[in-house]
């Protein structure tokens, strides 16, 4: 759907991380958690086109939506100008969004950066289904680690890594995985290329199902323009899927990870 | 006042208003569904089709410029017996005429395709894509060169009845030429302009933005070089004119008609506001009643004076 809705809060929650909620029941009612939504950023014809930007929570009874996002360019920047009030006009909900598991399942949520954004959605829903959480977040620094109150608030135990050593591990998320991989039935990953790469190659080594949300510059959200291709394997040969589309999530066995 | 006349007739294909969709920006038309009740539109023009199936280009295929966006995806498409099989019968479902456009490597597979296309039914117009700038071989290659640019022509009309429009690449010296060569060689209608020729470069890894290298610009940023095509080629030939480029509302369609555009494509504005082409639509009807003009052909060519 193609709507307005109008901004209740917006914040900047540190260095350029920006969390914004706004109104709209029918997105709210709508959207699934890995799902994204396609935001105008500014009213003029610079930046042009719209920005994705992945679901972080959908309040079905409030009928609000929020996006926590990074500023990484014009179009972002110009978003996070935005003031309580404002309408923010919104194409969704897009793309094809996590798929829940069993309600018995244990299950490993893997964040790296700005990655954390839809997994929070996803994490909300896991909890609430019953299923067993670990998370695991990696960040630059700690600065750059997100909804970790909110994460733990729903009582769920976070495990956290930087790439500085300010908070948590000393080093890649990645590197507190392999011992507890092989206890869990399903994983579930946003981030960096390279951590998601890292995150499969586990998932594949001790067999357990993951799905990874992929990322790729982005013309009309959906599936029309065919610019935001990703490489996926279909009987061993590698073709172009939509991330729109067909993604953001994608099971971690298809991705080709070489392209 | 009553609504005023806007069909339009593209070389023997009825529009009931001159708004379509630009190739390559619009997919297969059910992409839009949601937001556009594509039985509204004038036309549906669908994306680029090719004998065999394309991967298309590496990533990054798209990059923002100021008011454009540099595109090099490279024509993937399934190929046209997937389009026949899949998409041919959600055609023959729309009330409104649909435009398949075609590519090739050489003129005989632009000539295979014509011919597919034409026993498989529900096409009610060819667009010629001889101006992609995004792939190898055949493409723009076809539509720089006058006389290739004929022999396409030609070997097309040879293969089908159906109405074959020729798509002109802005990335020629004289476009008009090209325009005059297809137009002897028996084009019915012509679309212009494709995408020009541009590229951008990542300051940070150094290197080019796109996969590709280069790509095709579009968007509001190319409107004043395809409103100029369009007068140009209005006043060399008499073939109906889709114009099209950076055409982002009714005022934008507006100029191209007074150029010489009988019908006008939406494309990257698609992208921005999914409802652009029904709003464009609205808007000329609109101006039209504002105006007391009672038919949109009155319009055509009008900034030409005489």
């Amino acid at each position: 759907m193609l709507l307005n809705g109008k901004l209740i809060t917006h914040k900047n929650i540190a260095g350029d991380y920006y969390l914004m909620e706004f109104k709209s029941h029918e997105l709210a009612e709508a959207a699934g958690p890995g799902q994204f939504v396609h935001v105008k950023c500014g009213s003029t014809n610079d930046p042009l086109l719209r920005r994705p930007i992945s679901i972080h929570k959908a309040d079905k009874d409030k009928g609000i939506i929020a996006l926590l996002y990074r500023v990484a360019g014009k179009g972002t920047r110009l978003l996070s100008l935005m003031e309580p009030g404002d309408l923010l006009d919104v194409m969704g909900p897009l793309g094809n969004g996590f798929q829940l598991p069993k309600p018995s399942e244990k299950v490993a949520v893997v964040a790296g950066g700005i990655g954390v954004a839809p997994l929070f959605f996803l994490v909300q829903l896991l909890v609430n289904a019953g299923n067993d959480v670990q998370m695991y977040i990696g960040a630059r620094t700690s600065q750059d680690l997100l909804a970790v109150k909110d994460i733990k608030k729903l009582g769920v135990d976070v495990k956290l890594a930087t790439d500085d050593g300010s908070a948590g591990y000393h080093g890649l998320v990645t590197d507190l995985l392999p011992e507890k991989l092989q206890k869990v039935d399903r994983i579930y990953t946003c981030g960096p290329f390279p951590m998601m790469k890292s995150v499969a190659y586990l998932a594949n080594k001790y067999n357990v199902p993951a799905q990874v949300s992929l990322e790729e510059k982005m013309g009309c959200g959906v599936g029309a323009c065919l610019a935001c291709s990703c490489k996926i394997k279909i009987n061993g040969e590698s073709v172009y899927k939509r991330v729109c589309t067909e993604g953001p999530v994608f099971n971690a066995g298809e991705v080709d990870w070489e392209c | 006042m009553l609504k005023p006349n806007l069909a339009v007739d593209i070389g023997g294909i009825v529009m009931q208003n001159p708004v379509t969709t630009a190739s390559g920006t619009f997919g297969f038309g059910r992409e839009y569904s949601e937001y556009v009740s594509i039985n509204e539109l004038g036309a549906l023009v669908v994306k680029g089709t090719t004998l065999y199936p394309r991967q298309g280009n590496a990533v990054p295929r798209i990059a923002e410029t100021p008011a454009g966006v540099l595109n090099s995806i490279g024509l993937q498409n399934p190929g046209v017996d997937y389009l026949i099989e899949h998409y041919v019968p959600f055609f023959k479902s729309l009330q409104v005429p649909v435009i398949v456009n075609i590519s090739g490597e050489t003129v005989e597979e632009y000539a295979a395709v014509a011919e597919k296309l034409d026993k498989a039914g529900g096409v009610a117009g060819i667009e010629v894509n001889i101006s992609c700038p995004n792939v190898k071989k055949g493409g723009m290659a076809f539509g720089s060169d006058p006389a290739m640019a004929a022999e396409v022509t030609k070997a097309v009309k040879s293969s089908t009845t159906i109405p074959v429009i020729i798509k002109l690449s802005p990335n020629v010296t004289d476009i008009t030429k090209v325009a005059e060569a297809v137009a002897a060689a028996g084009a019915d209608a012509l679309s212009l302009i494709n995408t020009l020729l541009g590229m951008a470069i990542d300051i940070t890894t150094r290197r080019p933005v796109l996969g590709n290298v280069m790509g095709g610009l579009s968007g509001p940023a190319v409107k004043p070089v395809a409103l100029r095509a369009v007068w140009q080629v209005y006043k060399a030939v008499e073939l109906p004119i889709i114009g099209m480029g950076g055409i982002s509302t009714a005022e934008d369609a507006l100029e191209f008609i007074l150029a010489g555009a009988a019908a006008v494509a939406v494309g990257t504005a698609n992208f921005v506001n999914p409802r652009a082409t029904i709003e464009v639509k609205q808007g000329i009807e609109r101006y039209l009643i504002e105006n007391g003009i009672k038919n949109i052909n009155d319009l055509i060519g009008a900034a030409h004076g005489n």
